[in-house]
């Protein structure tokens, strides 16, 4: 199964519009999505659970996805995260 | 008929049926059901029928607050959406067989909890969200009308506890005469809405007004504060006769609301608006704003995740300022204080706000924050009429503090090869007594002064605006507040400085005579008022408000005052 690693630069972590963003990019792909932050894992398609990771600025995070479109989504989520989801530094 | 006394929040007069804004409960019990998946398919429709109305109530946002208020509706949506909770509604339904509705309420109690036992304010009102958005769908489960407007179909007056701003984004406001309200003093945010649309509002008027039933016919008097339930037909026909009387001085006023502002003697003074974004700006110049008075930018900082960056709020400025062309706009620069949730600011917890950390303060002591916003301000005010002040100045030192960060800024911008304003007049307000004490002082270090009568009523009385028990003791009719007014006026005209006035005061028709009188250079108010206020200057000669100024700053109380100018200016008798 492919997975990235990535580390969340955006100041408010992976919660408010960056998470929100983050389940919208997810949700366009059909695969299986999961992220896990330290010991903690959400369903990437699920904001309630993206939330509860905790993932603050600074937080590395690992993605895995499933599926016929993981490469896909992968790169979509990769692309998100490295713009710091399309907002200036 | 019964009479209950409140608090004038917004002038006028509504007459009507009664309509309570009240949320119903939303009772069920847990129970078993026979076919699961006929349960699973009505709670799916639930579901999507939540979907389509939220998408509505997005667009409502987006439309009168703009998509960053808009964001939080979005949030939402997706947590309707979210397969974990809508799986663990499933499994609920189809293996336990439980009713959709306690499987609704058991799945998202789970992430209240959850959320809310994580140490962290923003995942706290997320909590907030889930429950929101879960009292939505038990709504449209149980059969309660979907929202507590639903009934409103006709123009009705609103009762209600309270109003928070997201009620009042679902409220129609065609449909809606006039406010009323269990709390809340003037200054709660269901006056300043009902002032913004030009309709009367009573506040703090007790609980009693709940036990009112719908429909019944209701008087409210919004200049008098007061609620009449089922009056008799002569007081609603006396009331319909003022109500024409004030329509009629005010459709007069529309028809010269663009014309300039002079007394019966030639002397000219300026009607400006007190305006808090893009949309208030086209409102303004509509109604006949020659400017703007107090341009508030806090609409910028709050409801969000982060602080607004120099870019984001130059674009901001410059749309506004753009609106009005070579008519002044006075930018006040950021006003908050502990009593504000900014979460990207981390605001110590005050016990007293109103005395704290805040306004002008606050950006001194916070250069990352009040440097983003004057450079902002500089290059929008580029050959631009742009004026900045600074809220809640008490000290000559402040001030100068201030200019030097002003300053700073701009030789910064010019050093980096940026348009910025040259010689851009400075301002403060004045709404802290010791500013109004020190005026002689202050009055060397700027170019104007805009004198808020709001703050300057509530610390000069000691008394909370927003406490029901004592928000009426902050009247800027106070003989306290009104003396001040005349002293700081009188100060800053001897060292041929120019005074404004952006309170709740300026749009009142029964101060503006004093104010007038007082010698008052600018008078800045909601735009509704705009034409009424005109109006109520043109009727006047200069020594007619003088005597009407001197008259009244003798009298001892507010009710004197205002009973004064009353008698002496029918022309601002318009209630």
């Amino acid at each position: 199964m492919p997975e990235i690693t990535l580390t969340i630069r955006h100041q408010v972590g992976l919660h408010a519009r960056p998470a929100a963003s983050f389940v919208q990019t997810a949700k366009q792909f059909e695969s299986s999505i999961i992220v896990t932050h330290g010991e903690r894992e959400a369903n990437g398609k699920s904001i309630l659970k993206v939330l509860t990771l905790g993932a603050e600025q600074g937080a590395t995070i690992t993605i895995r996805a499933e599926g016929k479109d993981a490469d896909q989504a992968l790169a979509a989520l990769e692309r998100l995260i490295e713009s710091n989801f399309g907002e200036e530094e | 008929m019964k009479t209950l006394p409140g608090i004038a929040a917004s002038s006028g007069i509504a007459i009507g049926p009664a309509f309570r804004f009240q949320k119903a409960d939303l009772c069920f019990e847990c129970s078993t059901v026979q076919d699961p998946s006929a349960e699973w398919a009505r709670f799916q429709a639930a579901i999507e029928t939540a979907c389509e109305q939220l998408a509505g109530v997005c667009a409502i946002a987006e439309a009168e607050c703009g998509a960053e208020d808009a964001a939080i509706f979005q949030a939402h949506a997706l947590m309707l959406e979210d397969p974990e909770l809508l799986d663990g509604v499933r499994a609920a339904i189809e293996e336990q067989r439980v009713n959709a509705e306690s499987a609704l309420a058991d799945a998202a109690e789970t992430y209240v909890q959850l959320l809310e036992s994580l140490d962290d304010e923003y995942l706290s009102a997320r909590a907030a969200d889930v429950r929101d958005i879960t009292e939505h769908v038990l709504r449209i489960l149980l059969g309660v009308a979907e929202s507590p407007t639903a009934g409103l179909t006709t123009p009705s007056i609103i009762l209600a506890r309270d109003l928070t701003p997201s009620d009042t984004v679902l409220l129609d406001k065609s449909l809606v005469l006039g406010f009323c309200t269990v709390e809340g003093g003037p200054t709660a945010h269901t006056a300043i809405l009902a002032r913004g649309l030009g309709l009367p509002a009573v506040v703090g008027a007790g609980p009693e007004i709940l036990e009112v039933p719908d429909g019944a016919m209701l008087v409210l008097d919004g200049s008098h504060g007061t609620l009449l339930v089922e009056p008799d037909e002569e007081t609603v026909a006396t009331y319909r006769t003022r109500r024409a009387a004030s329509a009629t001085a005010l459709a007069q006023a529309r028809e010269q609301a663009h014309e300039p502002t002079v007394t019966r003697d030639g002397h000219r003074v300026k009607i400006v608006a007190n305006i808090g974004n893009v949309e208030g700006a086209r409102a303004a110049l509509e109604a006949g704003a020659e400017g703007v008075g107090l341009l508030r930018t806090e609409f910028l900082y709050l409801e969000r995740a982060s602080l607004p960056d120099e870019e984001e709020q130059y674009q901001a400025y410059r749309a506004i300022v753009y609106e009005f062309g070579d008519r002044p706009v006075i930018l006040r620069t950021l006003d908050v204080g502990g009593d504000k949730e900014l979460p990207y600011l981390d605001l110590p917890q005050e016990a007293n706000p109103f005395l704290g950390l805040r306004a002008i303060r606050l950006c001194l002591a916070r250069p990352a924050l009040f440097k983003p916003q004057l450079r902002a301000v500089l290059r929008a005010g580029a050959g631009r009429n742009l004026k900045v002040m600074f809220p809640m100045a008490a000290t000559v030192a402040e001030v100068r503090a201030a200019r030097s960060v002003l300053e700073e800024c701009r030789a910064e911008l010019l050093a980096e090869g940026k348009p910025a304003a040259e010689g851009m007049e400075v301002g403060i307000m004045v709404e802290v007594p010791a500013a109004a004490l020190m005026a002689d002082h202050l009055a060397a270090e700027v170019d104007f002064f805009s004198i808020g009568t709001n703050d300057l009523s509530q610390y000069t009385l000691a008394a909370d605006r927003a406490n029901a028990n004592v928000a009426s003791l902050a009247s800027g009719f106070q003989p306290a507040v009104l003396r001040l007014v005349r002293d700081v006026i009188a100060a800053a005209h001897a060292q041929g400085k120019w005074v404004g006035l952006c309170g709740e005061l300026a749009g009142e028709p029964l101060a503006i005579p004093i104010l007038l009188g007082l010698g008052l250079d600018e008078f800045s108010m909601n735009p509704p008022v705009i034409p009424l206020a005109k109006q109520i200057v043109r009727a006047l000669t200069l020594d007619e408000a003088r005597e009407v100024a001197q008259a009244a700053l003798e009298l001892d109380s507010p009710d004197a005052i205002q009973a004064l100018v009353r008698e002496r200016v029918p022309a601002a008798n318009v209630w």
